[in-house]
């Protein structure tokens, strides 16, 4: 929803807080998706995501979330799914050139990230998207990547 | 007078350069460079791109042959870059990612190198509902920043995105684009700082009518430490009238004018003349900031004024950029 979308990036902060205590339970359960299999988890972890995100920020579930890196505001919303800040289209009220009903995502990201601890992170590079993860649930990913380097790390260690 | 440096000498690496263009040597000689827009034509016919081009001839160091821009169709600018290098000129490819994938801009990317195109500009590229074709698929696979890692990496990795690895890399100077003139602001030299990691070499920018913001921004780009790290050429142009001005800042997304430069224009006699006089003194200031490494002049329907406008600003001082005159010079000199 737009209007909520607005008010998640102006708290970009809380959001900030509260993914930064999610996302260890969501790694420590890795034993759980396993069991379960990762492929099984997808499904009803994707609808979860989808719901929450969806409502929250328009989440458009590219499958490698970078909410984080800019500012709390999705920015496949950008009609350019611009990954990496503004275009240069920008309207000097800060909205956006294709919708100019709509603010701009990315001014929105700027704003938010000021907000955030960690809201540097909109300074660093962004790969572009790989298409074949739209639809996928980002919180599985980062769990299944999190663990996976963890055992990786273990190993290297004995 | 000094003469261009002719086309087809080679540099060598030792002297730290990415491509073998004129443009990168005017720029790295700390020269002040001039570089214009070319306007494509909406033909298959190719002295239409080399009467364009002749206008420019013996004033710019390197000329900008668009992508799309307003998502309006035109010849490509690979072609256009590729026809005007078979004359000896020095051209900037521009790529934008609004109409193809990675796939396609790689490749293209490749063949303009082997054509001889020393120069990319990689762009973003405007929102197909500007253009003459709104009912076009948008592509936008990269963004400007991922485009630029992608074309270093051909150059400096010889790998295509994917990884698989290329024989020869395309030696090209890149570049990108920024606007300093729209919000949000205090992103905007962030957002030159990330281009510049992800490759960008030099920047064109968006017209600049408002000078206080284009200081501000490089204040701010210089505490960044940026200054040095590539080249700027701000972008200049002569207004044709108060109410092109006016109906530029209303439709063309990303311009701005202030209205002191509109209310300049309507109190002018002949408002065609004032608009090459404030372009005129525009280009001598900017010359001035720090940081400045040239101007990029977009003269749109108004190019054949662009020489006297370089002239007169006199920013080229006893230098002329090389022209196919040279040339015919040089051949005389060896027969
Ligand atoms: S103005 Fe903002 S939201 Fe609109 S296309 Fe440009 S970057 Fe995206």
């Amino acid at each position: 929803m737009y209007s909520l979308r607005l008010w998640a990036a102006r708290h970009a902060r809380v959001f900030e807080l509260t993914y930064r205590a999610f996302e260890p339970v969501v790694v420590k359960l890795h034993p759980l998706w396993k069991s379960v299999g990762y492929r099984r988890a997808e499904k009803p972890m994707g609808k979860l995501e989808r719901l929450c995100k969806g409502l929250l920020f328009d989440c458009q579930m590219c499958g490698q979330c970078a909410l984080s890196a800019t500012g709390m505001s999705c920015s496949m919303n950008c009609p350019k799914t611009m990954r990496n800040g503004p275009c240069g289209g920008v309207l000097q009220n800060g909205n956006c050139e294709v919708y100019p009903e709509k603010r701009c995502v990315w001014v929105e990201a700027w704003e938010g990230s000021r907000k955030m601890r960690g809201g540097d992170a909109i300074r660093v590079v962004q790969l572009p998207v790989d298409h074949r993860l739209k639809g996928s649930s980002s919180w599985l990913r980062v769990a299944r990547d999190a663990s996976e380097s963890g055992e990786r790390h273990r190993e290297a260690a004995r | 007078m000094t003469i261009g440096v002719d086309h087809d000498k080679r540099v060598s690496d030792g002297l730290g350069h990415s491509s073998s263009g004129r443009l990168e040597r005017v720029l790295r000689a700390g020269q002040f460079a001039v570089t214009a827009e070319l306007a494509p034509p909406d033909s298959a016919n190719p002295e239409e791109v080399y009467a364009r081009a002749r206008v420019f001839d013996g004033y710019v160091d390197a000329m900008n042959a668009t992508d799309g821009s307003g998502a309006n169709c035109h010849m490509s600018s690979v072609a256009m870059c590729a026809l005007l290098s078979r004359r000896g000129y020095e051209t900037v490819m521009q790529v934008s990612c609004r109409d193809r994938n990675r796939i396609a801009i790689q490749g293209d990317v490749l063949g303009g190198a082997a054509l001889g195109i020393n120069n990319i500009l990689c762009l973003t590229g405007d929102g197909v509902q500007v253009g003459d074709h709104p009912q076009a698929k948008p592509v936008f696979d990269l963004d400007s920043m991922s485009l630029l890692e992608t074309v270093a990496g051909l150059r400096d990795k010889q790998v295509f995105a994917s990884g698989r690895a290329l024989s020869d890399p395309p030696r090209v100077f890149l570049g990108a684009a920024e606007n300093p003139f729209v919000p949000p602001h205090g992103f905007r030299p962030h957002r030159l700082a990330k281009k510049i990691a992800a490759g960008a070499q030099f920047i064109q920018t968006q017209y600049c009518f408002d000078l206080s913001r284009f200081r501000a921004f490089m204040d701010q780009s210089r505490d960044l430490g940026l200054l040095d790290k590539c080249f700027i050429l701000p972008g200049v142009g002569p207004l044709a009238s108060a109410r092109t001005a006016e109906w530029m800042r209303r439709h063309v997304p990303g311009v701005h004018i202030p209205d002191a430069i509109i209310r300049r224009l309507e109190g002018a006699r002949d408002q065609r003349v004032e608009g090459r006089n404030i372009c005129i003194e525009l280009i001598q200031q900017l010359r001035e900031i720090e940081g400045v490494s040239g101007v990029h002049v977009m003269a749109h329907r108004q190019e054949a004024y662009v020489a006297d406008i370089i002239e007169k600003s006199g920013v080229l001082g006893d230098r002329a950029p090389w022209s196919p005159s040279c040339n015919k010079a040089l051949e005389k000199q060896h027969a």
